[in-house]
């Protein structure tokens, strides 16, 4: 069991399984999607956390994840193409002692949302969003999306994209985000387990999940996922840990000329002191940065996780503040007051 | 003005009087016209301001598209518009004199500060001559006053542009003069307005005083006399139509027993609404200033969802961009407010002027069938109940619903009788029981609403969005009767909100000769307009129209009740139309203007004769 969670959300009385937050509905994604792997990591998450039940907030834009608040027994609130952040936002702000998930993708918080998307990383709402990237538009069927990588062939492009991807997390660390956390979705612990973190975050927390689209981009992770050079791969980071990853354990980040570089632990006399340690709490977007834009191996865990002050509490506190000093409690009270005048009759 | 010829020691009596202060953004016209509409305030004169500034924020000086003005109407009667034409004119340079004299009053008063009418000012203002001295002005009166020259003269301890400042103060003082007011309230005013500040004070206050005793050396300075107020008696405040329009939200919110939250972006001239309740954190009131317009309306969804009274303020563009979200409110059933200042449009149109071409995209500017009903607000005090009664509406019927609003009444002020909150309408949401099982689509026989059960309530969990859901159960489905049912009870939803509205109403004679339909922000000047016909005898009857959809259950028998019946609106038609759409027995004519302007009385008595005696 994980160390319990200390905010102001209330937490239910008795202890939860995943079995509560199973839904009734028929679950409508293809078979074989990665998005059911997702869907049962955050029921057990749910569980795990153990706030009330009627405190679970879904949210969702359009797309295939963005079915996901059906598939989960909660409150749930599937919005229009790109949303899913502004509507969460009214839903947090206007009850702050909500626990608020967000189910999205690339297409809907990267490309058609992507201003909803910065701005509420950059305000640090306490949420959290699952960013569902399969580098496609699937529910569609099979257009490319901003994370498709240069040159994808895909249905409106069939000479190849010609466009820049984005990198989630470099977004994320642009617009200033306090937490990010990237996951695979068949590495289902994983996943639990940067969610929970995600949960704990006091602020607005960005899950990337790397998701295989098994109709219209079957194997765009194939490279990471393949069960012969996975570990090599890829690179799970923890708090305080050094960034060691391989088949073997011996490979390594180091930081050399302000760039991270592979280096192998036993040779040109590297030993397991010189690999650089993970610190995902320093404010300094930097190293993150770089963890998160890097190819060779991919990076996976909590890559970020900075406190800061949440807008929901800048604005309860605001509140409390300027009720404190105010004459004004009532409308009749604001009504009256100022300059007036009586008629007598 | 309606003057009496009744002299009293030299002073004529009048009951009504338009002033205009004109000039340059920097030359203090806002200050002036709220110094003296708090002086018309104390002493109990009713009135109406209507500020009129150029989109620029500080335009070249002495241009003609750079004058900004300030106008008002007092009377001790009441007051339904700022007033079309202007008893006095008070001008601070050639340009606004030119832009404005087209307005003033046959006979009317002209106060120049003449020290600021150089070569160079005429010049720019594009006169070919000076109008102070070739002749044009021979049918007014025009009192040339030297202000700025004099104020620098009189407050010669300070620096040559802060002493000129004081110019308007100057200019006021001898106005007050002019009317026989104290000059007490406008001295409590300067010593609030600057306080700490004692430098400021005393060079506004002594040119105050001066321009109110050099008026005495003017030789035949024209003096007025206004008798005692006929208005209700109450305690009473001046409120911008934006003002008022978030005071009703707000009170709403109290009335409910509900948080108030909004999601707004700036937008000309809506944003007062967003920067008014942006300061009532103390009474718990939750602004969003939002990325975007769509951003503004999907967080009001949001905070709907979770049991707060949302609204999201904007004008015509932001309309347009909240569209879609809109529909996505029409499809949950969730209770929004959305206010829109119209502004002339397409596009950004004129942003500071004022237009009602907004009503076809209210009514029908979604994809779907996706009704929503609409209210417009007839004056700026009017804003207040408008606002209340929408947010009402949408709590208590589950709906998003239109605020209309324009840029003439929302930036327009007037004087407000304050109600009590306990005179206000209790406003009763429908929140589910979380003692019985829930259905998010399951409604009542009676209105058609559906329950709204909120997130934190043990037992009601469940999903809405914007995909059709099934009748009573909310679950997707594409099923085509299904849909069908759908579709019509949100339809009917809607139309039964009408028996929740009072019924319409004539003013004026049953059976009228012309029967003048208004909606919104016009509702003053046609009032006016119908009021001086009366008096003229006419047969002439008037419905203004607050319920836009759905209309009021005996709209068709009031629109029966005139020989003709003339819609007048600020735009191309578009409520005649729809009163056609609804009523096609009836011959609407119209009046129509698209100019940024209100109507004047003037013109609509003239559209109206001219119908009267076709």
């Amino acid at each position: 069991m994980k160390k319990s969670i200390n905010n102001t959300i209330p937490k239910s009385d008795v202890p939860l399984t995943p079995k509560d937050f199973e839904s009734d509905q028929i679950i409508r994604w293809c078979p074989g999607c990665g998005n059911h792997m997702i869907v049962n990591s955050l029921k057990k998450v749910f569980a795990e956390i153990g706030y009330k039940k009627e405190n679970y907030v879904v949210v969702s834009g359009i797309g295939c994840s963005s079915r996901l608040p059906y598939y989960v027994n909660s409150y749930g609130f599937h919005g229009i193409h790109g949303r899913a952040n502004a509507i969460a936002t009214g839903v947090k702000i206007a009850n702050p002692k909500l626990s608020l998930w967000v189910a999205t993708g690339d297409g809907d918080s990267l490309a058609i949302g992507g201003n909803h998307f910065i701005h509420v990383v950059r305000r640090n709402l306490d949420m959290n969003i699952i960013l569902f990237n399969n580098q496609i538009y699937g529910l569609t069927k099979g257009q490319y999306s901003p994370t498709s990588p240069l040159g994808a062939v895909t249905k409106t492009s069939p000479y190849g994209t010609i466009e820049h991807p984005f990198t989630t997390g470099e977004l994320v660390l642009g617009a200033q985000g306090t937490f990010f956390a990237r996951s695979l979705d068949i590495l289902v612990d994983l996943t639990t387990n940067v969610l929970f973190e995600a949960a704990e975050h006091d602020g607005t927390s960005v899950v990337e999940i790397f998701q295989n689209c098994v109709i219209f981009n079957d194997g765009a992770y194939s490279e990471i996922t393949n069960k012969e050079n996975r570990d090599d791969n890829v690179l799970i980071v923890e708090d305080g840990k050094p960034m060691i990853f391989g088949k073997n354990k011996d490979k390594g980040l180091v930081l050399n000329n302000f760039n991270l570089e592979v280096v192998t632990i036993g040779e040109n006399g590297i030993t397991e002191k010189d690999i650089l340690v993970h610190d995902a709490k320093t404010p300094s977007p930097f190293i993150h940065l770089m963890l998160a834009k890097m190819h060779h191996p991919w990076v996976f865990g909590v890559i970020r996780n900075t406190p800061a002050p949440t807008y929901d509490d800048l604005m309860e506190e605001q509140i409390s503040m300027v009720k404190a000093k105010s004459n004004i409690k009532c409308m009749d009270d604001l009504l009256n007051s100022g300059d007036t005048w009586e008629i007598k009759g | 003005m309606n003057e009496e010829s009744k002299p009293m020691s030299g002073k004529k009596q009048v009951n009504d009087i338009v002033i205009k202060f004109v000039g340059d953004s920097g030359d203090g016209i806002q200050l002036s016209g709220n110094i003296l509409a708090d002086t018309l305030a104390h002493i109990g004169l009713d009135m109406a301001t209507f500020p009129d500034f150029p989109a620029e924020v500080r335009a070249p000086r002495n241009t003609t598209f750079g004058v900004s003005g300030f106008q008002i109407h007092f009377s001790n009667k009441k007051v339904l518009t700022p007033g079309d034409e202007y008893d006095v004119l008070v001008c601070f340079n050639p340009a606004s004199l030119k832009v404005n004299l087209k307005n003033v009053k046959q006979g009317g008063i002209i106060v120049v500060d003449s020290s600021n009418f150089t070569t160079r000012s005429i010049e720019t203002a594009g006169y070919t001559s000076n109008p102070l001295e070739d002749n044009s002005l021979s049918n007014y009166t025009v009192l040339q006053i030297p202000a700025s020259e004099m104020v620098i003269n009189i407050n010669s301890d300070l620096d040559k542009k802060n002493a000129e400042r004081t110019k308007n103060m100057f200019i006021l003082g001898l106005l007050y003069n002019m009317f026989g007011f104290d000059l007490k309230p406008a001295i409590n005013y300067i010593n609030n307005k600057f306080k700490n500040k004692s430098q400021l004070i005393e060079a506004n206050l002594k040119s105050l005083e001066h321009g109110y005793k050099y008026s005495e050396t003017i030789e035949n300075f024209p003096k007025f006399y206004l008798a005692k107020c006929e208005l209700l008696p109450g305690k009473y405040r001046d409120i911008q139509g934006n003002v008022a329009t978030a005071w009703g939200l707000m009170a709403a919110a109290e009335k409910a027993g509900l948080h108030l939250f909004i999601g707004s972006y700036p937008i000309t001239p809506a944003t007062e609404i967003l920067v008014e309740l942006s300061k009532h954190r103390e009474l718990g009131v939750k602004t969003f200033q939002a990325e975007d317009e769509i951003a503004g309306i999907t967080s009001a969804i949001g905070a709907s969802f979770a049991g707060s009274l949302a609204a999201t303020t904007t004008s015509g563009p932001g309309l347009s961009l909240k569209v879609e979200a809109m529909g996505l409110a029409v499809m949950t059933e969730l209770p929004i407010v959305i206010v829109d200042v119209q502004r002339a449009g397409p596009s950004t149109g004129m942003p500071t002027k004022s237009e009602q071409a907004d009503l076809y995209m209210s009514m029908f500017g979604r994809n779907g069938e996706a009704p929503i009903p609409i209210i417009a607000a007839s004056s700026s005090v009017d804003c207040f109940f408008a606002a209340f009664e929408a947010a009402k509406i949408a709590l208590e019927h589950m709906t998003p619903v239109i605020l209309l609003s324009d840029g003439y009444i929302g930036l327009g002020s007037s004087v407000f009788r304050i109600p009590k909150m306990e005179d206000l309408p209790e406003i009763h949401p429908p929140f589910a029981d979380p003692n019985v099982k829930y259905y998010p689509y399951e409604r009542d026989e009676e209105w058609f609403v559906r329950k709204w059960a909120i997130p934190g309530t043990p037992g009601l969990q469940h999903r809405v969005g914007g995909l059709e859901k099934s009748h009573i159960y909310g679950e997707v489905t594409t099923d085509a009767k299904n849909h069908e049912k759908m579709v019509i009870n949100r339809e009917e939803k809607i139309k039964r909100i009408a028996r929740k509205w009072p019924m319409q109403r004539i003013t004026g004679p049953e059976d009228s000769d012309l029967l003048v339909v208004s909606w919104g922000g016009t509702k003053g000047q046609v009032e006016g307009a119908i009021q001086n016909l009366t008096a003229k005898g006419y047969k002439i009857a008037h419905t203004h129209f607050r319920y836009i959809n759905p209309l009021p259950l005996n709209t068709h028998e009031i629109l029966k009740s005139g020989k003709k019946v003339i819609v007048c609106e600020l735009n191309r038609g578009q409520f005649a139309n729809i009163l056609r759409m609804n009523y096609q027995d009836i011959e609407f004519h119209q009046y129509n203007k698209v100019q940024g302007q209100p109507f004047t009385v003037k013109e609509l008595e003239n559209a109206f004769t001219e119908l009267l005696n076709s």
